[in-house]
């Protein structure tokens, strides 16, 4: 399950953040999204992401200091909203 | 103390002009493949580029042709560089955008990256981001391009010592309308070394309006 998830979220963060020239597929679930070796995104691309998790999740991030582990990589961000869906 | 353009440009239906010659001609059918193009066909590589409204992709594209293949920015400190814009549309098309995506109440999710480019200043920080310019700036709304605010205003700007080089004009850019027209000017005996080298127009209200109605001076 988790696995469909993150392939659905890697089509969403590309489209959301118009991550140009980038498929699916390259990107890797377990890299990390910001700094060297990730895809290079920023603060306002960590905002998009928030609001694309309450637009399409029903999920609000209210904790902040909570941010960098839930947006670490792709599959931090699954395994957040698969925990908030259990709640 | 003399003030030069030592360099400038002009991008307007499918052509850039880079010092007075046409450099580039495109086919591009829309603005959005145009810019499209122009990042391919000067082999840039800066992937925020396409996050960028078309305002900023217009400034940055313009910045990006004037400033190719020299070190004229790295010739001096950051805080000594200054940014000096005007256009007439301001930000207009990605604040109709932004009202767009929020009309309605209950799907309120307004975009940040949407946001952040509702103001036209934006475009200048593109500009210093991508080539660490830290001095003056500024980006005045006006109906027309007015070489003579420019003049002045930067003028001001060598004389009270704020300023060693000045990147300045004029980026317009609503729906499938776009104009840029970008200069740099420099003080005359900063740059008398590289003298010769090229044709330096001297900086005032008229040789400026010559060039960006393309006539010559």
């Amino acid at each position: 399950m988790i696995e469909d998830l993150i392939l659905k979220l890697r089509k969403e963060i590309i489209d959301q953040l118009q991550l140009e020239g980038i498929s699916p597929e390259e990107v890797d679930p377990e890299a990390p999204l910001f700094g060297e070796g990730g895809l290079g995104l920023d603060s306002i691309d960590v905002l998009e992401i928030v609001v694309l998790l309450d637009k399409n999740y029903g999920i609000k991030i209210r904790a902040s200091k909570e941010g960098p582990k839930i947006f670490y990589s792709v599959k931090s961000i699954a395994e957040y909203i698969l925990d908030q869906q259990k709640k | 103390m003399e003030l030069l353009i030592t360099r400038h440009m002009k991008l307007q239906k499918r052509r850039v002009w880079l010092n007075g010659a046409v450099e580039y001609l495109s086919e591009a059918g829309s603005v959005d493949q145009l810019f499209r193009d122009m990042y391919r066909h000067y082999d840039i590589d800066y992937p925020k580029f396409f996050k960028m409204d078309n305002l900023c992709k217009l400034a940055f594209l313009s910045t990006e042709i004037l400033l190719r293949g020299t070190i004229l920015l790295g010739k001096y400190p950051g805080e000594e560089v200054a940014i000096i814009l005007e256009n007439a549309s301001s930000s207009l098309e990605y604040d109709q955008k932004h009202v767009e995506s929020i009309r309605d109440r209950n799907k309120y999710f307004p975009s940040p990256s949407l946001f952040v480019y509702t103001i036209p200043n934006i475009m200048v920080a593109e500009i210093a981001i991508r080539h660490k310019v830290k001095g003056e700036h500024a980006v005045f709304i006006l109906e027309q391009f007015d070489p003579g605010l420019i003049y002045h205003y930067v003028s001001e700007l060598f004389r009270n010592q704020q300023v060693s080089c000045c990147l300045a004009g004029w980026v317009e850019s609503y729906g499938d309308h776009y104009q840029s027209f970008l200069f740099v000017i420099e003080e005359e005996d900063k740059i008398r070394a590289f003298k010769g080298l090229q044709e330096y127009v001297i900086f005032d209200t008229v040789n400026t309006e010559k060039l960006f109605k393309g006539k010559s001076i």
